[in-house]
């Protein structure tokens, strides 16, 4: 079997949520619906694995479907930041 | 009643979805779709409880201004104050230590870099998955395997310049190596110019003579250096079990490095688990390290036979993981970057805390509990979270 590259791998691991780029507009519709500024989000950072696999950047807003033990399928977003230096 | 006025099941869930959907979580939703198809209900039974449903949903939900922080912290410290507070090592895997208790917990909550006592559950993929022979080959494979494993003795002959290194066949045999393995270890990790030879007279022995003889001063550094070479294996994977979880073998090890393992043909890549919650913070990323660690803590408790709701420690675990690294609670972490000066003082260190503030002529607005408790005013929770303004030109 080819080994697949790690940065795919890692996509698919069981620990790992499914996380989405938000577009701008949808970004927007979010922030409105819970009255806050973007930095008020839990942050990511641009250096996370995952940030990296999909290709998100600083600024960007991510999409993340998490399985919760209490209420089956809960999505939150996390505010992609710059990395610590 | 007829019973042609009951709805079929299958009415009962269609409603039931449709009535529930976007009020509750979807969790809610198919157990009560579940529970609900059982029973035989007309429509005004099934309006009823389904009424009642999103009722009792809202009124078990939290109240804004509820202290959950507090009562989190409650509900968490009380139950790891009845944690054996020893050490405790305990023999659960055969041969195999693992930190427990109020140890473990405390490792957890200060984001520690590398646990005391890393391990690793490698789960397998179908050929391996069923066969032991198999498992044990994938185990051997990455079984970190160092010299000093496999030497019975490695003798120091300073004046003729050469290192004696006798092999045990017994634990050859064990960890899968050769000795033209352990010859070839030898001569690729030498910078040094040296020969490596295997003994004429005895087959399962290897003399390393350096050329330039060695100095007496170091040569118990060689001897080190020489039992610290690695053979095979992955960096870190210092002892490979392999056992049997239902019909399947899984390899459990002693040590982890995520990243290597994952690489590993015949291994489910998905599945792979360590206890490191920073190692998965580096390789799987943040929220994987949240849904690792309050795994982690919730086992740590439950193990101890303690009942703590999963969401305190869904609260503490997304305080800790809020700015996108995996921060301790205490001083150096969630608790140490409070923005009030005074809810640092009162926690720990209070006066370099005062006294930096100071300096730096840091700004207290007051916004939290700690602060105001110090001075007196009324602890933004509940009621009081609430501000008023009464604005008259507002329409």
């Amino acid at each position: 079997m080819p080994s697949k590259k790690v940065s795919s791998k890692i996509l698919e691991h069981e620990l790992v949520p499914k996380h989405e780029i938000v577009s701008v507009e949808e970004g927007m519709e979010i922030l409105r619906k819970y009255g806050i500024r973007p930095e008020q989000l839990p942050w990511i950072r641009a250096n996370d694995p995952i940030v990296k696999a999909i290709g998100a950047k600083p600024g960007d807003i991510i999409k993340i479907v998490r399985k919760s033990p209490t209420g089956g399928e809960i999505v939150v977003y996390r505010y992609v930041v710059p990395p610590l230096v | 009643m007829t019973s042609s006025s009951y709805l079929a099941p299958e009415e009962i869930a269609k409603i039931t979805r449709e009535y529930l959907e976007g009020k509750v979580p979807p969790k809610v939703v198919e157990e009560s779709v579940e529970k609900l198809t059982k029973y035989s209900l007309t429509r005004e039974e099934l309006e009823k409880i389904l009424q009642m449903i999103v009722e009792e949903y809202h009124s078990n939900t939290v109240d804004p201004g509820e202290p959950v922080g507090t009562v989190a912290a409650q509900s968490i410290g009380e139950p790891s104050t009845q944690m054996t507070l020893r050490t405790f090592h305990y023999a659960g895997v055969r041969e195999l230590n693992v930190t427990l208790g109020l140890p473990r917990l405390i490792e957890l909550v200060d984001a520690k870099k590398t646990p005391s006592t890393p391990i690793m559950y490698i789960y397998l993929e179908e050929p391996y998955k069923y066969d032991e022979a198999k498992a044990k080959e994938i185990a051997r494979m990455i079984e970190m395997t160092k010299i000093e494993n496999v030497a019975r003795r490695i003798d120091i002959d300073v004046i003729s310049g050469a290192v004696v290194i006798e092999l045990d066949p017994a634990m050859l045999e064990d960890k899968g190596v050769t000795v033209e393995d352990v010859k070839k270890a030898l001569e690729k990790l030498r910078s040094k110019k040296a020969k490596v030879v295997v003994s004429e007279t005895n087959p399962y022995e290897i003399i390393v003579v350096f050329e330039e003889g060695i100095e007496p001063t170091k040569a118990v550094k060689i001897r080190e250096k020489i039992m610290k070479i690695k053979i095979k294996g992955i960096k870190n994977i210092n002892k490979v079990i392999v056992q049997k979880q239902g019909n399947e073998y899984v390899l459990v090890c002693e040590g982890s490095n995520l990243a290597e393992i994952m690489k590993v043909p015949g291994v489910d890549f998905k599945r792979v688990r360590t206890n490191n919650v920073k190692e998965v913070e580096e390789v799987l990323g943040i929220e994987a390290a949240r849904t690792l660690l309050i795994e982690e803590i919730k086992d740590t408790l439950e193990q101890q036979g303690l009942d703590v709701d999963i969401r305190h420690i869904m609260l503490v675990v997304d305080a800790m993981t809020r700015y996108g690294t995996v921060k301790q609670i205490g001083r150096h972490g969630i608790a140490g970057e409070k923005p009030s000066v005074l809810a640092r003082a009162a926690f720990e260190v209070t006066v370099k805390n005062l006294v930096d503030a100071a300096a730096r002529g840091e700004l207290d607005t007051l916004p939290g509990v700690a602060e105001n408790v110090i001075v007196g005013g009324y602890i933004p929770v509940g009621t009081t979270k609430v501000k008023l303004v009464y604005n008259p030109y507002l329409r």
